[in-house]
């Protein structure tokens, strides 16, 4: 454990099934959760890992998309792809997913075709999908901690709608929030962490604390370990080690039936670490030490979670498709994205109201004007 | 219920509300202390326990909060009615206001509709404390994606929350507070004017002057003051902040020449900022004299025993009415 991460007390260790060696070893406090975990075949863990390896190709490529100029910007997430794909997958199909604006991992389980994420960090758009026809998963949030409230309202919907907590937990549905160790400090957060207690909505908060919020650490947010911020709010806490993928998806598993069943809402601190920068524009080595990068490293989620795949019979070929797999993936990815034309203009007025509203009309028509006028004019 | 009754604008909101619950069942109220105790203002007295704590809902001390749950149960099909308190509290909400409810649709390329109200009681002229006597209208017209509306009668604030509330875009719904009480005419039959329609409330040759809420009653108090000193007034009533209904304002100044605008808030990049550009922009020659604003000071609304000197009476609305007069 790096000296930046606030510790918690021996009797609330955090949830951990693989070590990081790749051992299957259940901590003591993982008991409740095994019963997620043992449903769970070998495809289970092979989608894990393959969507794990193919996820972290994905972000390597769009870094390189950024660094030869075809985004604006990316956000990596390389590193936290066991506390994503591990949670990810906890959800149901019937589930909402509110993301912050790193869940690659989470939109790719839900279906979302990444170029979208690429359109918004290339300038082509703010998003512009249709949740409910991509899984459920929601836009990126970029105002950090604002999604926190927009998915406790959701789930109070889904309450008022009977949609919850009518004992058939393959329709009853929920909400699973992701945010991170800086979101934390925001008032959005708390009041969101209010207002879900105190109307039971049925939901899960995911933190992911990477230790980082760009470039200051997770001790200068909290002096407390989050997850026991939880208490405070009235509602269950709990770590786990956000770099095991089957740890980090039992827990979530469990605490999202829970708030299908009735049982309000849950905070998980998932422990990990932003191993490339904050995004494109930083240079993470200006704040944070090798070694302390080293240590995670050394923690990394695929490969333990290759260790312990090989340890149970996966085959050379499994592992040699996957990669195979990814390399398609990213090259898809590059390909589209370079045959990216501009955005329509009418996108920038078209969908301001709802209702006719004079402005826009009146906006639009001039710019048609103006821009016809260079080409008639010439 | 007859076709029509003599309320005070709460009462009248309190009926549009009730009708609003009635005809939609996606429609709920939120706000702090909007259940038991009906609102500070009374205005949702007796509809929690008419339609129940789940759609009239007392929620967490929490205005950033309100707005951010509203918005959830919004992509969820909900039509939230929201009750900031008092003007200088949705300060608290301002981010989930501008960057979220306003960019919602937008962000989704139009596959997301947000209709909320936020209902907003606003505005001086009741002696209360700091925070509690605000016009913070401009902050919000100048945001892309809102629209804004006030009532300054009981009939128009009957219908136009209504109106708001079945809009598909978020309204922000500015209530004259000072106007909650006196009575007016309410036809429950129908409503005299669109949402985002001005309204001519009073025809005049002379001179122009348009305001919203509260402020209306002050321009009909002048314009009758000025009537008799031989000066004739046309009174405009906003109702829209955003859009604003620019054609009875252009026809007006066609026809008079001069305009005065007038209203509680800092002059300074206000609603009549805004007015007095696009009727230079627009009416450039047939304005005989520059547009004036009347205005609150650019200071901080002023401790309450000051505020008739900051806030604009039929005296200040007269003496820009006499300088137009003047040019």
């Amino acid at each position: 454990m790096p000296s930046s991460a606030p510790e918690a007390p021996p009797e609330e260790q955090m949830v951990q099934l693989l070590t990081a060696e790749g051992t299957f070893q259940p901590s003591a406090s993982a008991e409740a959760y095994l019963p997620y975990v043992e449903k769970l075949a070998d495809e289970d863990h092979q989608r894990f890992y393959r969507d794990m390896v193919v996820v972290r190709r994905f972000d390597s490529e769009a870094a390189n998309l950024q660094r030869n100029g075809q985004l604006a910007l990316w956000p990596p997430s390389s590193g936290q792809e066991a506390a994503q794909v591990g949670s990810g997958h906890a959800a149901k199909p019937q589930d909402h997913i509110f993301p912050s604006y790193r869940e690659h991992a989470v939109a790719m389980i839900r279906g979302v075709d990444l170029l979208r994420l690429i359109e918004m960090m290339r300038g082509n758009s703010h998003g512009g999908w249709n949740p409910s026809e991509h899984g459920n998963f929601h836009l990126y949030s970029v105002v950090i901690g604002t999604q926190t409230l927009h998915a406790t309202g959701y789930a109070m919907a889904m309450q008022l709608d009977g949609a919850t907590n009518t004992a058939n937990p393959d329709t009853d549905e929920a909400v699973l929030v992701y945010f991170g160790d800086g979101a934390s400090s925001q008032g959005d957060v708390s009041e969101a962490l209010v207002f879900a207690a105190s109307y039971q909505s049925p939901q899960v908060f995911f933190l992911q604390n990477n230790h980082w919020a760009i470039s200051v650490p997770v001790t200068r947010q909290s002096r407390t370990p989050l997850y026991r911020r939880a208490d405070g709010f009235g509602m269950p806490g709990v770590r786990v080690d956000g770099n095991d993928v089957l740890a980090s998806y039992a827990v979530t598993a469990k605490l999202l039936d829970d708030a299908r069943a009735g049982q309000g809402p849950a905070l998980v601190e998932a422990l990990t670490y932003r191993v490339g920068a904050h995004t494109t524009s930083d240079d993470p080595s200006k704040y944070r030490t090798a070694s302390e990068l080293e240590s995670w490293i050394a923690r990394d989620p695929i490969a333990r979670m290759r260790t312990w795949l090989e340890g149970r019979g996966a085959s050379a070929a499994f592992f040699a498709g996957v990669e195979d797999e990814a390399a398609d993936f990213a090259a898809d990815i590059r390909r589209r994205t370079v045959a990216l034309g501009p955005p329509p203009t009418a996108k920038m007025f078209d969908h301001v109201y709802a209702e006719p509203h004079p402005m826009m009309a009146e906006q639009s028509a001039w710019l048609s004007a103006y821009e016809a006028s260079f080409v008639s004019g010439e | 219920m007859s076709e029509t009754t003599v309320l005070p604008m709460a009462r009248a909101l309190n009926a549009g509300l009730r009708q609003a619950l009635i005809d939609d069942p996606k429609v709920l109220l939120m706000g702090e202390d909007i259940g038991p105790l009906g609102g500070v203002f009374r205005v949702t007295e007796g509809l929690q326990a008419e339609f129940g704590d789940l759609r009239v809902r007392d929620t967490p001390l929490a205005e950033s909060g309100i707005v951010g749950t509203a918005i959830g149960m919004a992509m969820r099909g909900y039509r939230p009615v929201i009750e900031i308190q008092f003007d200088g509290f949705i300060f608290p909400a301002f981010d989930q206001i501008t960057t979220q409810l306003a960019k919602m649709r937008n962000r989704h390329e139009g596959q997301m509709t947000m209709p909320i109200v936020i209902r907003v009681p606003y505005g001086g002229h009741i002696g209360a404390i700091e925070h509690h006597q605000e016009s913070p209208e401009a902050y919000f017209a100048h945001t892309p994606g809102l629209r804004l509306v006030s009532p300054s009668t009981p009939n128009d604030a009957y219908w136009m929350i209504q109106e708001a509330i079945r809009s598909n875009d978020p309204v922000l719904f500015f209530e004259p507070k000072s106007r909650y009480w006196p009575k007016g005419e309410v036809n429950f039959e129908s409503s005299a004017a669109g949402l985002h329609q001005a309204r001519v409330v009073q025809t005049g040759d002379d001179v122009t002057v348009v305001g919203h809420g509260a402020m209306v009653s002050v321009l009909l108090q002048a314009a009758k003051v000025a009537a008799t000193e031989g000066t004739s007034i046309e009174v405009i009533d906003l109702r829209s902040l955003s859009p604003i209904d620019y054609g009875p304002i252009l026809a007006s100044v066609q026809k008079t020449g001069r305009l005065v605008v007038a209203q509680e808030a800092p002059g300074s990049v206000s609603i009549g900022s805004e007015i007095a550009a696009t009727v230079a922009e627009r009416a450039f020659y047939a304005l005989q004299a520059p547009v004036l604003r009347v205005s609150g000071f650019d200071v901080p609304f002023p401790p309450a025993k000051l505020e008739t000197l900051y806030l604009p009476d039929a005296d200040r609305i007269l003496e820009a009415v006499d300088r137009s007069l003047a040019y």
